[in-house]
């Protein structure tokens, strides 16, 4: 396995810290991983990241646990790099991932959104297609677009009338 | 920091930064990012309107945090916070690409300083160097009151952005079309908020009437443009203001029919904020949003 694969697989291990049910590869926030050689001779890894949200108070923790991860693994190099472009979306996360957010009790989100031109305005409710991750039923109601970190919304199932929170399509 | 006791939490920072729940060394938020000037663009101009778009989210940002524990309920305060955190990131993003195209902008701290330029930005400057409009930093009311002013706010900067996506400069292309996300969500919160109270009772629909009718004459300044902007929209930069100012109604005069509500009918106030002249108001919001900072210019947060 070449230092590129081991450091891969190790940054891919590493959890988000709001959502620890979640790698960040699954989260999609891990965009590459590289191995860079450096003018010194000596090799440094590269892991770069992107935020689900631009004030996103996570970053510095991925940032550190990342770091610590791939030392830990014998890689004593290593920098975290910032990609903005493309914007981070919810689609970006996985299979597995969504897997993980329902086993954990959390609303997974649908497809987010594309709009080129100008956003249409929504004053109605938010319609979501989607089931109380508790009970199953459709009957839910939102209660607020914002919720504990900036990418959940706050649900309550109206059978069962447990609250849940919902990963926000963006 | 420079005081008696700082002895000790320098020794405490110098060692691994493992113990610390975020770590230390906050560095730059643009870290990897290309922040080439594009071609035949002027640093300082580049600057001046980085400024401009970070310094509206962080003022605003910083009267939305002022919300924080006083929302009518637990949920709306949530959301104010975290409305006002999506502003927060989009600040530090764009004073940073501010101070890194021209550091010429970043006021002078002691040698050695460990404060990060976008920090230095937010904290460092007086008042006359900020150039945020002035519906920012208009001081709080009711509920009514930050539901009408994220309302203009949050339209009119969704609008900017929505345009600021195809910028030549990289960054702000990347800015504008990470936050044209988040600020789809602030302004439909707003809109769905104003629909409410406006069909809600007497009471929240005349406090509702009375912050539109005092927030509107700001709305004037959002739309002229500063020649930066001018200049900066010619070299497909920026983008002038002045053309989004159709969109933007649009999106209000629906919000307006679906509330029932009749477009204000009052004049225009002066603006001025682009140029650094702010209102009365804006020294005491700077203070508190700066003393700590200010107290220890070679502080490490």
């Amino acid at each position: 396995m070449s230092a590129r694969e081991r450091a891969s697989e190790v940054a891919a291990q590493v959890r988000d810290p709001e959502m620890p049910m979640l790698t960040l590869a699954d989260l999609g926030v891990l965009r590459a991983v590289d191995v860079e050689r450096k003018p010194d001779g000596g090799e440094v890894v590269v892991a770069s990241i992107t935020p689900t949200y631009t004030g996103c108070p996570a970053m510095a923790t991925m940032r550190d646990d990342l770091v610590h991860r791939l030392n830990d693994a014998g890689f004593p190099r290593v920098e975290v790099r910032v990609v903005l472009d493309p914007p981070w979306s919810s689609d970006w996360i996985s299979e597995r991932g969504r897997a993980a957010l329902h086993e954990a009790g959390l609303s997974v989100p649908g497809p987010a959104r594309r709009a080129a031109g100008p956003v249409a305005l929504t004053l109605g409710p938010v319609r979501r297609a989607l089931a109380c991750p508790r009970c199953g039923s459709a009957a839910t109601r939102l209660v607020s677009e914002f919720g504990a970190t900036a990418c959940k919304a706050l649900y309550t199932c109206t059978d069962c009338l447990e609250p849940f929170e919902h990963v926000k399509e963006i | 920091m420079s005081d008696d006791h700082g002895s000790i939490f320098d020794g405490l920072i110098g060692g691994d930064s493992a113990q610390w729940a975020f770590g230390t060394g906050f560095e730059d938020p643009l870290a990897g990012v290309d922040t080439t000037v594009p071609g035949g663009v002027d640093h300082a101009e580049l600057a001046a309107y980085c400024l401009m778009l970070g310094d509206d989210a962080l003022i605003m940002s910083q009267r939305l945090t002022e919300w924080c524990s006083r929302a009518p309920d637990l949920e709306e305060d949530i959301a104010l916070a975290n409305i006002a955190l999506d502003l927060l990131g989009q600040a530090r993003l764009l004073l940073a690409r501010a101070a890194a195209a021209d550091p010429g902008v970043l006021p002078a701290l002691p040698d050695g300083s460990p404060v990060p330029p976008e920090d230095a930005l937010a904290f460092f400057r007086g008042a006359d160097g900020f150039r945020n409009v002035r519906l920012a930093e208009v001081p709080n009311g009711d509920f009514a009151h930050v539901v009408v002013r994220l309302l203009l706010f949050a339209t009119a900067r969704l609008a900017l952005l929505e345009r600021l996506r195809a910028s030549a400069d990289s960054v702000l292309a990347a800015v504008a079309a990470k936050s044209v996300k988040e600020l789809t969500y602030h302004r439909d919160w707003a809109g769905r908020w104003f629909l409410t109270l406006a069909q809600g009772t007497e009471e929240s629909r005349r406090r509702l009437l009375a912050a539109l009718g005092g927030l509107w004459p700001f709305q004037d300044e959002l739309f002229a443009a500063h020649p930066v902007e001018l200049s900066l929209a010619r070299a497909g930069v920026g983008v002038d203001p002045g053309a989004a100012r159709d969109d933007v109604a649009a999106v209000l005069d629906q919000v307006l029919a679906a509330s029932g509500v009749a477009r204000p009918d009052v004049a225009p106030l002066p603006g001025g904020g682009r140029h650094g002249t702010h209102t009365g108001d804006f020294g005491p919001l700077l203070a508190e949003m700066q003393v700590v900072a200010r107290a220890h210019p070679s502080g490490r947060w």
